[in-house]
């Protein structure tokens, strides 16, 4: 939901980052803090556990600088990926303008993405979403590790609906700006 | 045609600007922020803060919700306020409505009670003016000028092209 401030001259758009747990949505969103400039970004917060495992979210705002006199800024979010913090994807996803599903490419957890789809969809549900509506891309991360599904099969069962879909090795950078491009687009040109 | 789901006017911000000088000066409280649910920073007054308000704004709205599941889970529909004690400074946040929260930031110059008080009241205004702009938002949606049209989107899309690179 994005909020147009003609007042302060501000728009501000939230992209969530969404998939199951361990599959590097908050290495995403560390490479895109550790990359853009200073005065681009502001602080990331993360609210994890000791164990570095995301408890509520991490939060990372990026300003675009002013277009057109307005000052426009991406705020971009991470779910917690473990299937027992439901509660707080549900929560993460109210007013979202923009998703990015990280699935992890690993065999072992060809399940683990499939469940966590069908659990962004019955949580759009209760937001009165529809994924067909929201700007949408998919990342298949970790493609530099062993024993990882063919993009092909990632394809067939994650995105029979052919939303945009990226490769991506986020410890490494590879293809974290490619999705994040693309997703951001798609949000402004909705709003166009 | 702008299909953000709400946008703040010109008139509306300084309504709202108005009844936070009101609330400052009368609580004696150091600053007031009106927050989006969803965690946007829509207006802040008082003593300028020293920290990321950005961040801050994220964190109230999070706080919320969390305190919102928390009242379900014993039976209440929600916490309509909460309160965070700090050695020197304290915060009080209220609902204003289902969209927005009014954040109250406080030291040891005024009390809770105090500030309770006043936000009560301020809450009652701020409420009747959000009524009035998400009317507007669905009427003004269809026709009001907007920055955001196709050159907009060009250029928007040329800055994200600009800023997220490797």
């Amino acid at each position: 939901m994005s909020l147009i401030n003609y007042s302060t001259r501000e728009i501000n758009c939230k992209i969530v980052y969404y998939g199951p747990g361990l599959g590097g949505k908050t290495t995403n969103v560390q490479y895109v803090y550790s990359r853009v400039s200073p005065e681009t970004k502001g602080r990331l917060v993360s609210l994890a556990t000791e164990m570095d495992r995301t408890l509520f979210f991490d939060f990372l705002p990026l300003d675009l600088g002013p277009i057109k006199g307005f000052r426009t800024r991406f705020h971009l979010y991470t779910v917690p990926g473990q299937v027992y913090y439901d509660a707080s994807r549900r929560l993460i996803l109210r007013g979202v303008d923009g998703i990015i599903f990280v699935a992890d490419s690993l065999i072992s957890r060809f399940e683990a993405n499939v469940e966590s789809l069908y659990n962004l969809h019955e949580n759009l549900a209760e937001h009165d979403l529809k994924l067909e509506n929201v700007p949408f891309a998919l990342q298949y991360n970790k493609r530099d590790l062993k024993d990882i599904i063919p993009v092909a099969d990632l394809q067939d069962e994650l995105n029979p609906q052919g939303y945009p879909a990226f490769e991506a090795i986020a410890t490494q950078g590879v293809g974290v700006f490619d999705t994040l491009k693309s997703v951001s687009k798609m949000v402004l040109r909705k709003l166009a | 045609m702008v299909r953000a789901n709400w946008s703040i006017f010109e008139e509306d911000y300084w309504a709202i600007h108005s009844i936070l000088t009101e609330l400052l000066k009368n609580s004696n409280a150091q600053s007031t922020l009106v927050i989006d649910r969803t965690g946007q920073l829509i207006s802040s007054l008082g003593v300028a803060p020293d920290f990321d308000v950005t961040s801050f704004a994220s964190l109230c709205a999070a706080d919320f919700e969390a305190n919102t599941q928390l009242a379900r889970l014993i039976g209440e529909n929600d916490f309509s306020t909460l309160y965070h004690q700090g050695a020197d400074e304290s915060m009080y946040l209220s609902r204003v409505d289902s969209r927005t929260i009014l954040a109250v930031l406080f030291d040891r110059q005024t009390t809770l009670g105090l500030v309770r008080l006043r936000v009560k009241r301020a809450v009652d205004q701020l409420g009747a003016i959000m009524v009035r702009l998400f009317e507007k938002v669905e009427y003004r949606n269809e026709e009001f000028a907007t920055p955001v049209d196709q050159d907009f989107a060009v250029r928007a899309e040329a800055e994200i092209d600009n800023l997220f690179r490797d």
